[in-house]
């Protein structure tokens, strides 16, 4: 290799690692302040040096039981994404292969409902979770979370199912394969790194909802963002106890997101923005 | 086949499911505090004391609360059985039927009297208590002893504002990391307007005359504002428009203030020697005056009520009853100490010599809950209730708006002028917008 390419490499690698410790700068100090007391954690001058503690974990796991919120947020969040599939792959598949001239504007009708503003909703989703007994239930967070996610994970998966060559459909077709047969024995095989990057999305974004988890829930089906938002006070010294639970609800998403992120970039790259 | 000596076990089985079954769960929405955690943690006594009651807590920080139970309690969504509130929801509330009045439904034990007349009187509305206060706050002037002495200077136990921006003047040190004075700056209504309402208050303002017309433009109110700025600008600490509590807290026990006027409750932090550098020397005076002392201290409560969409509205009754009686300021005081005790709701709390000795400020937070009167909050008559926080469903609007403003005034982009009549124009609107004013 050519010392100018070699410089070039260097430097390219550098400014790749300054832009991904400026993006991962304040989760790392999140994780560096729930090691603190609450007098350094809001010290005027900030501590990089400092006698670590596990106090604030400890004082959070006292007060609140971690597990109830992170089993409600496992539940809704793989629950939603599985009922969102279930209910995008056919629509998408028929999006993708059998278009009507009104296809692409209902896409971007179905995407254009994500531009509202989820408060412009409350009441009415309010009082029908009421009527319906829905409210502080896992099951009404799993139906608002799938709905949420449905306009996105749609439009993902008809942008994978595109890229399937429309021939080899065809030819099973012309072996007399049914359209459910041509869609499961098929199509999913074939676009199944798609899905996965798109369940993997949608899994995400679940977990990380906070005005719908906050507004319908209270103390059963509270996931946990309601869990970190307990944490949070306008009176007194609170920075790292709420540090150590954002951390303890930001971990087990991190670390998913850690193990599949080749799957993940492969989604964000190919499949929403394409 | 099961064994005849397995069947008083199966029995056993049996009657702890059922028993489970028919046991009632409360949902408690609370805010995040140290004394509504105290609380949770000595509900399990509660729960030990009536078995056939379950508690679920659901504790929030304060805006994330209020949002929450507004949307239950407006949709009669029935998700809560207890819910804590402020001086503003418990009267709108009540009277919008969101709760159950409890002023006939109390038990014959609870001492209703003990409960102190203003915090009552916020918590009421046409002659029904809508909510039983847990918690109670006025506001007080903290000062530095030591530097205090050092310039000679002498605190009053009641001081005017001339003392203060005297004070302030004196001891403002920015050479070496001092503020004559630390005060709220941070834009909101329950931010600096809480501070500033106090100080038109007393600067013989008020926030609306009798026929809901705002009063920003007139002299009382710029009188007021003009010296809140002023005094900030000049002997404030830097950044003071994005200062609350928790920031002025941190600054004056970290000796970066040489006075500061907030509410009572810091009086405890202050004084704790583990969290302040600045606890031996921490002084206590009441909240400053200029032409009257009326609405000179605000008035503050966390109070626990019961919406009218409860499913189990008697036991919601029990606990709100056992948590705010002098039995759970008792139960606090062996657990914890006196001085951790709940402040500002019970007489009988200001008659313990134990609580005295303990919470030397004590005295004075009595003193500044009893001077406050939601009733006749201002010099002038005015048509509302509430001394820093008006008790109409506009006021967090409003209030955020004129704080914004006036935060503006503060940081310099605006004139308090420009602040005021856009104050004015902008209260103006929201009011006719809610039928209020009709011209």
């Amino acid at each position: 290799m050519s010392s100018k390419k070699l410089r070039r490499k260097l430097l390219m690698t550098a400014l790749g690692w300054a832009v991904a410790l400026v993006i991962s700068f304040p989760a790392l100090w999140l994780v560096l302040t729930s090691f603190k007391t609450e007098t350094e954690a809001i010290s005027r001058i900030p501590h990089i040096l400092f006698r670590a503690t596990l106090e604030n974990y400890v004082a959070v796991q006292e007060r609140t039981t971690y597990f109830h919120f992170a089993g409600n947020s496992v539940i809704v969040a793989i629950g939603s994404t599985i009922l969102a599939l279930a209910l995008a792959i056919p629509c998408a598949y028929a999006m993708a292969f059998m278009p009507t001239k009104r296809t692409r504007d209902t896409l971007l009708w179905m995407l254009s409902t994500k531009m509202m503003p989820s408060v412009g909703v409350l009441v009415p989703i309010y009082l029908i979770f009421r009527e319906m007994n829905l409210l502080d239930t896992r099951t009404g967070l799993l139906l608002i979370n799938a709905l949420l996610n449905l306009p996105i994970i749609v439009w993902m998966l008809y942008t994978f199912f595109k890229e399937v060559p429309r021939e080899v459909l065809e030819a099973a077709r012309m072996d007399g394969a049914s359209p459910l047969r041509e869609l499961y024995d098929l199509l999913l095989p074939l676009a199944m790194p798609g899905i996965v990057s798109t369940s993997l999305l949608a899994i995400i974004l679940a977990w990380n909802e906070a005005f719908w988890s906050l507004t319908l829930t209270a103390a059963k089906a509270a996931p946990l963002t309601a869990f970190v938002a307990s944490f949070s006070s306008p009176e007194g010294l609170f920075y790292s106890k709420l540090s150590a639970a954002s951390t303890m609800a930001i971990a087990p998403i991190v670390i998913l997101g850690w193990l599949s992120q080749k799957q993940l970039v492969r989604g964000l790259t190919f499949g929403a923005v394409k | 086949m099961i064994r005849r000596e397995m069947l008083p076990l199966f029995g056993s089985l049996l009657l702890t499911v059922f028993s489970a079954c028919a046991q009632t769960t409360l949902t408690i929405a609370t805010v995040n505090n140290g004394d509504m955690i105290v609380m949770q943690r000595l509900a399990k006594q509660f729960e030990q004391q009536h078995p056939e009651i379950r508690l679920d807590w659901v504790i929030l920080e304060e805006k994330i609360l209020r949002e929450k139970t507004t949307t239950d309690a407006a949709a009669h969504g029935g998700q809560f059985d207890i819910v804590t509130i402020g001086p503003l929801e418990a009267p709108i509330w009540g009277r919008r039927g969101w709760l159950l009045p409890l002023e006939d439904k109390l038990s014959s034990s609870y001492d209703l009297n003990d409960l102190l007349r203003p915090m009552r009187d916020g918590a009421s509305d046409s002659g029904h208590l809508y909510a039983l206060p847990f918690y109670g706050e006025s506001s007080m002037t903290y000062y530095r002893k030591d530097l205090f002495r050092r310039a000679g200077l002498t605190m009053p136990l009641q001081p005017t504002y001339d003392d203060i921006s005297r004070f302030a003047q004196k001891l403002n040190d920015p050479a070496h990391d001092l503020s004559g004075i630390c005060l709220r700056g941070k834009p909101g209504w329950g931010e600096n307007m809480g501070y500033i309402s106090t100080v038109a208050n007393t600067f013989g303002g008020r926030w609306f005359d009798e026929s809901w017309r705002p009063q920003f433009d007139s002299p009382e109110w710029h009188a007021a504002v003009s010296y809140y700025v002023d005094l900030l600008q000049k002997y404030g600490p830097p950044g003071s428009s994005s200062n609350g509590f928790n920031e002025s807290l941190t600054l004056f026990e970290n000796g970066r203030c040489a006075m500061w006027i907030d509410a009572t409750v810091a009086a405890g932090s202050l004084s704790n020697a583990k969290q302040s550098k600045v606890a031996s020397t921490v002084g206590y005076a009441s909240a400053p005056i200029a032409t009257t002392p009326r609405g000179s201290q605000w008035l503050w409560f966390w109070a626990l009520g019961i919406p009218s969409s409860s499913k189990h509205p008697e036991a919601a009754l029990k606990f709100i009853e056992w948590a705010t009686s002098k039995e759970y300021i008792q139960l606090v005081a062996q657990t914890n100490g006196w001085e951790t005790v709940p402040p500002g709701t019970r007489e009988s709390t200001y008659k313990q010599l134990q609580y005295l000795d303990a919470a030397p400020f004590a005295g004075l937070t009595y003193r500044s809950i009893m001077a406050a009167d939601p009733l006749h909050p201002t010099e002038k008559p005015v048509p509302y209730t509430g001394v820093q926080c008006i008790v109409i469903p506009s006021f967090p609007t409003i209030g955020n708006q004129v704080g914004q403003l006036i935060a503006a005034a503060l940081v310099g982009n605006m004139s308090v002028d420009e602040a005021l009549h856009k104050a004015q124009l902008a209260t103006e609107r929201v009011e006719r917008r809610a039928g209020l004013l009709h011209q």
